[in-house]
């Protein structure tokens, strides 16, 4: 916390900080009943026996959640590898200097935004009849194609104007000036953005469940929806949910982890085009320190 | 054309499912993102990990799964509620999250000079906030909240295949009567289109409205 925060709040006198704790010991016991309801109806509703659980003993069941858990990177692993191209194709479509060019790259990036990417999906899955996996891969592309498309132009478009005019004085040509001038420096700032989009792709993969693509929630559907283990959906549900909030929340770490790096460095003038967004207001000084 | 003549009523349907879905998710995750944007910046620290626990759990739970859980889970705990309330409740609380990180960093936005100003005029911090603050952090707000509720108005696409009726789902009926299939997908994506491009005109009126050269 900043030293900033405080302009909203009068430093707390005795009496404000006993209430405070009354409100603190209020909220805990609500939260707590909260929780203790949830455990309770865990038990009273038979999760934890043993017939519940005992699917995730078999080999056949374990292969089968690392399988789907394999399609799900995998399907990510080639969204990654085309929506990047994609992305930096675009971007340098919409920066052109050729207005049928950037037109044509503008109409293709607000369309594919525009549109849900479920309905894409979709339509290349039934109507062009294309197989699970590659569907799910070609709607990702194109739908964070284009949102990655927006934040490499708006990268390109923060680095200060000085910087481009220095090195068309210098005599670069256009090329140049972008590889070799504006990219290297909107990189660093976009890295958190870039990020933070697949983090969106990751958790999209999920949709390939819906388009029977055999990923990890569709492993865990088969499970749960298995007679034989007496229907076991909540302990599939945590087992499944843990690893995909676990993955997500590794990818959003790292994002924050490059903008922090990002920021540290005093040599970026511009600043990051990414708003920082960080707690600063209206906490109380007594959480400062 | 022809597709969209002959199916108006499946499609209308569709697309009111969707308009009333979207609607009333809308209204649940403003109200839940305010409050848990307010507990977030609450001097009450349990409070204050709740908003923040919420908030990075529902910010990284696929959506499908969130749907999953709730649709097909509290069943489980003997919840039996209709679908379009399950579909609500997911996308509610999924949207909630994101509703909230955009108020906050909308507060963060106005500069602390202002709310200083204000307490050294003596101003409550009900005055400051009220007065102050939030009226400049409205400006900001209001664009990433527009952002926000056209990626829940494309998110409630997913509820159509947890046997909820919106525009999407619409195509299986169809199919089924013998129309063309990219026809049929073009008149869906025309119904989505409609819905993104009013809220996105919507919310830049509003942005035209409050927006002030600083």
């Amino acid at each position: 916390m900043t030293v900033q925060s405080s302009a909203l709040y009068d430093i707390p006198g005795p009496r404000a900080i006993a209430r405070h704790r009354l409100y603190g010991v209020i909220a805990l016991l609500v939260i707590l009943a909260l929780i203790g309801w949830i455990v309770y109806m865990l038990f009273h509703t038979h999760q934890f026996t043993y017939r519940k659980w005992m699917a995730f003993e078999y080999q056949g069941v374990q292969e089968l959640l690392l399988r789907g858990l394999g399609n799900t990177l995998k399907a990510f692993g080639w969204t990654v590898l085309f929506a990047l191209p994609f992305g930096a194709l675009f971007a340098a479509g919409r920066l052109s200097d050729h207005r049928v060019v950037r037109r044509l790259s503008t109409l293709v990036v607000e369309f594919f935004r525009a549109m849900p990417l479920l309905v894409m999906i979709f339509f290349i899955f039934v109507a062009l009849k294309v197989q699970p996996l590659w569907a799910l891969v070609a709607g990702l592309v194109l739908y964070n194609g284009s949102v990655l498309a927006e934040v490499f132009r708006a990268g390109v478009l923060a680095v200060p104007k000085g910087q481009r005019e220095a090195a068309f004085a210098l005599g670069m040509r256009k090329t140049q000036v972008m590889t070799y001038v504006l990219v290297p420096q909107a990189n660093r700032a976009m890295l958190p953005a870039i990020i933070s989009q697949l983090v969106v792709a990751l958790k999209d993969t999920s949709l390939g469940f819906l388009i029977t693509y055999e990923e990890f929630l569709h492993a865990g559907k088969l499970i749960a929806t298995n007679l034989d283990y007496d229907l076991p959906f909540i302990p599939v549900v945590m087992v499944i949910a843990p690893v995909y909030i676990g993955m997500c929340l590794l990818l959003s770490w790292l994002a924050h982890l490059v903008e922090r790096r990002g920021r540290r460095r005093p040599s970026m003038r511009g600043g990051p085009p990414v708003a920082r967004a960080e707690v600063a207001m209206g906490l109380p000084p007594s959480v400062q320190q | 054309m022809k597709t969209l003549t002959d199916n108006w009523s499946i499609y209308w349907n569709g697309f009111l499912g969707t308009l009333s879905l979207f609607a009333v998710s809308a209204v649940l995750s403003l109200v839940l993102g305010v409050l848990i944007a307010s507990f977030r910046v609450s001097p009450v620290k349990p409070l204050r990990i709740f908003g923040t626990g919420w908030v990075t759990l529902l910010r990284n739970t696929p959506l499908t799964l969130l749907f999953f859980i709730v649709v097909l889970g509290l069943p489980r705990f003997d919840i039996t509620l209709p679908f379009f309330t399950f579909a609500v409740l997911a996308l509610g609380c999924y949207t909630s999250a994101f509703v909230c990180e955009a108020m906050r960093s909308g507060v963060n936005t106005v500069p602390s000079g202002q709310g200083e100003a204000a307490r050294s005029l003596g101003m409550t911090f009900g005055q400051t906030m009220g007065l102050v603050v939030l009226p400049q952090a409205y400006r900001s707000v209001v664009a990433p909240i527009g952002s926000v509720m056209i990626a829940l108005a494309k998110n409630t696409a997913i509820a159509g295949s947890f046997s909820v009726t919106e525009l999407l789902g619409t195509y299986r009926t169809i199919n089924e009567l013998g129309y063309s299939i990219v026809w049929t997908f073009v008149w869906i994506a025309v119904g989505y289109l409609i819905i993104t491009l009013a809220i996105s005109a919507v919310f830049n009126l509003l942005e035209r409205r409050v927006a002030v050269s600083r």
